[in-house]
């Protein structure tokens, strides 16, 4: 696309031409004008009343309020010899709708200038976070204008990809194996490279004993936090945990495979319709493990709400099974070690619930996995941290000057 | 299992609610069980739900495999050998197409069931027949689209049969017309596709300006509305447009799908669809698949007892309905009649790999 051309895109905030981001200085990480700018976007976003019926828009304020940055920062003290390595192009995914905010301040926080792609799909938090940084960039955070580019336009605009791909430093993609094949092929200037944060694959490991043995309130917050974790966004979310391995044997088993669903099932039955379509994928999900997995077998649950397949043993394939809506594979042993072969590349996020994520972190180390990149306790998988699908976002979009 | 001959001779819409139910019970239980048998994949899908067989006491408790199955799954319970036709089915959800399994049994019973409810329908005689599509369509006998199977299934009940659209789909207005005055006056027979009828028979008429006299015509058509709901094409407006080029006041409509071929559900003259006496329908709730009351919408279960070749005997579908009644319907034919209002909504999906899938 000639450079003189103005482009088919949709500026949501930042420069008319978001082209010229390109030739923006890179900033040191953590620059000061950086977290001003975002702690006033956490002000901004807090007193919007708007933004209260978006859960996911107030955690992201909350993120972006001047002590949780400082919060961030500490783990890197300083760091003098890094800037940012110039020009980020994000592709926002079309599952989790505030994942494009994270991705932009993640690259901010390390220096760069940004330029995201909005997901097609029109969701109302992208307008509410573009709308008040476009205000804090006509006034008090004009000298950040070039560096925060929101944008949007058909997906099948592949000469815009392309346009952007040619100028940036850094390459984000967040998208299946079809969206990162189809990115990829808008070629990049010689240095610069791609992140992508590919479709993975999830689990909850829950101790038998523990849960068995827990007190209801903290079963409840349990139950919440895993609603969270899978619900909230119909279990699309590659976080979402699609297994839920049970350590645990025996009469406790039992017990704690009973307490937890319940607890489950009655936070998430007031909250979550049934679909007519989610009831039909359940369904076809079930059959579909009975016929590629071995013995699935759903348990007994009052409805729709809660589907849960049994297994006798997780093969492979176990981490292809996919189903959203609250369509959940059961495993309980003993031990952790059927847990190990499941932990290839694909396997993203390990929740925990009755055991520390220490000690998970610790197994899968041990075991000299690829995959699990990350272990969060039960509730929190949805937490966007620097550190992401095993990259140190702050590290590695920026670079580091010898002298 | 009943034998084919006392099967065929139950009049089509003659048993009472009790006297079916009893009837369907145990005929849709033994095929559950030979299914089984021949069928490990289904012996696989029972035992995940945890059923029983044994203690089944209404076909209701046999757990319905949704349709989608079949597009996933190659799913037959007779040997290979026993294997007489395939029929496919593209559906309307895109590129993978059912394959469905037919031995000369279950192919046998299709045609005959079909005809013992065409013949309730348009009375004993064939008639003169227009088909309103392409002859293109029934080319390779040995490997059936649902869409050929149904035109030669239907192509049974009429006689001096003419294709209203040549090779290439373009209405055959000189054919039409010299075959209407072959028959004028007498009762005529069309059959088609809801969609295709549309598109390229009333449009292309309207579009020409031209007119045909099919006063005497009666019109069977199925196939499902979801393409001409998205063009807004209400089914009174279906029938209006009809009668407005050609005069056709007789439009039936069926409900039916590859899958469960030969016992459709036909539409009366008082605009319900009826279970003939060998099939039957199930209105679920999605919120956990329990029966839904008379009048309340959900998901539409059917059920077959012609399919002996592949596990198609009870089917969850896509589509929503609701149950109008049952033995009541003023038409005076017995069992459930009902309502179809249309496939089920697909939310967009929402996952990682969708920035660029979704259509």
């Amino acid at each position: 696309m000639n450079r003189s051309e103005p482009l088919p895109v949709t500026v949501l905030c930042g420069l008319a031409d978001p082209r010229e981001a390109a030739s923006a200085p890179a900033l040191p990480p953590f620059d000061s004008r950086v977290l001003a700018f975002l702690s006033d976007l956490s002000a901004a976003l807090l007193a919007d009343r708007r933004v209260k019926a978006f859960p996911d828009v107030t955690t992201f304020a909350f993120f972006c309020r001047r002590a949780s940055l400082e919060n961030l920062r500490k783990p890197y003290g300083t760091l003098p010899d890094r800037l940012g390595r110039g020009l980020v192009f994000h592709i926002a995914p079309g599952n989790v709708p505030m994942n494009f905010a994270y991705s932009l301040t993640a690259a901010l926080l390390a220096g760069n200038a940004s330029i995201v792609k909005a997901s097609s799909r029109e969701f109302e938090q992208t307008g509410l976070v573009c709308a008040p940084i476009e205000s804090l960039l006509a006034g008090a955070h004009a000298s950040l204008r070039p560096y925060v580019n929101v944008v949007s336009y058909p997906r099948e605009r592949q000469d815009v990809t392309e346009a952007f791909s040619a100028l940036c430093d850094v390459r984000v993609i967040w998208g299946g194996d079809e969206t990162i094949r189809r990115v990829r092929q808008a070629a990049l200037p010689p240095r610069a490279f791609d992140i992508t944060f590919a479709d993975r694959w999830s689990a909850l490991v829950a101790d038998a004993q523990a849960v068995a043995e827990m007190d209801s309130q903290t079963l409840r917050t349990a139950a919440q936090g895993f609603y969270n974790d899978t619900y909230l966004f119909d279990q699309n979310a590659c976080t979402a945990p699609r297994l839920v391995y049970w350590l645990g044997e025996g009469v406790s088993l039992e017990t704690a495979q009973e307490r937890f669903w319940r607890a489950v099932w009655e936070y998430a039955q007031p909250r979550y319709p049934i679909d007519p379509v989610v009831a039909v994928d359940k369904r076809t999900a079930l059959y579909r493990a009975a016929l590629t997995l071995p013995g699935a077998r759903r348990s007994p649950m009052p409805d729709n709400v809660v589907t849960r397949i049994r297994l006798d043993a997780l093969p492979p394939e176990t981490a292809d099974f996919r189903c959203g809506g609250g369509c959940f594979l059961e495993f309980a042993s003993p031990t952790l070690d059927a847990l190990t072969p499941l932990l290839t590349q694909k396997a993203q996020t390990i929740s925990v619930l009755g055991i520390s994520p220490s000690a998970l972190r610790d197994f899968a180390l041990r075991g000299g996995v690829r995959g699990a990149d990350r272990v969060t306790p039960i509730g929190r998988t949805l937490d966007f941290a620097l550190v992401w699908d095993g990259y140190d976002l702050i590290y590695t979009l920026s670079r580091r000057i010898a002298a | 299992m009943l034998d084919p001959a006392t099967l065929l001779a139950l009049p089509p819409y003659g048993l009472a609610r009790e006297e079916k139910r009893r009837f369907l019970t145990e005929e849709l239980t033994s095929l559950s069980r030979r299914h089984a048998e021949g069928c490990p994949e289904y012996a696989k899908m029972l035992a995940a739900t945890g059923t029983d067989l044994s203690t089944v006491t209404g076909w209701e408790q046999i757990p319905p495999l949704p349709v989608r199955l079949f597009k996933e799954f190659s799913l037959k319970s007779v040997p290979d050998e026993a294997l007489y036709r395939t029929v496919t089915s593209s559906g309307t959800t895109g590129q993978q197409v059912s394959r469905i399994y037919l031995d000369r049994e279950t192919a046998a019973l299709q045609s005959k069931v079909l005809a013992k409810i065409m013949e309730s329908t348009l009375g004993g005689a064939r008639l003169p027949m227009i088909v309103v599509d392409s002859p293109a369509v029934v080319k390779d006998r040995a490997m059936f689209s649902a869409r050929g199977a149904g035109i030669l299934g239907f192509s049974l009940f009429g006689r001096d049969t003419v294709y209203a659209l040549d090779a290439e789909m373009k209405l055959d207005l000189p054919g039409l017309r010299a075959f209407l005055d072959r028959h004028q006056g007498k009762p005529i027979f069309l059959f088609g596709f809801t969609f295709i009828v549309w598109q390229y028979f009333y449009e292309e008429l309207k579009r020409l300006g031209e007119t045909l006299p099919l006063q005497n015509g009666v019109l069977v058509h199925g196939g499902g509305w979801k393409k001409l709901a998205d063009r807004a094409v209400s089914p009174a407006r279906f029938r209006e447009a009809l009668c407005e080029v050609s005069g056709l006041n007789r439009v039936l409509d069926y409900y039916g799908m590859a899958e469960q071929t030969g016992s459709i559900f036909m539409e009366c003259e008082h605009g319900h669809l009826h279970a003939p006496v060998w099939a039957d329908v199930a209105i679920r709730r999605p919120e956990d698949f329990s029966e839904a009351a008379v009048g309340e919408k959900g998901l539409i279960e059917v059920v077959s007892v012609l399919p002996r070749s592949y596990p198609g005997h009870v089917l969850l579908t896509e589509d929503e309905g609701r149950l109008l009644g049952e033995d009541t319907c003023p038409c005076g034919r017995k069992g459930r009649y009902f309502e179809v209002l249309g496939r089920v909504k697909r939310a967009e999906t929402r996952g990682c790999s969708d920035t660029y899938e979704q259509k």
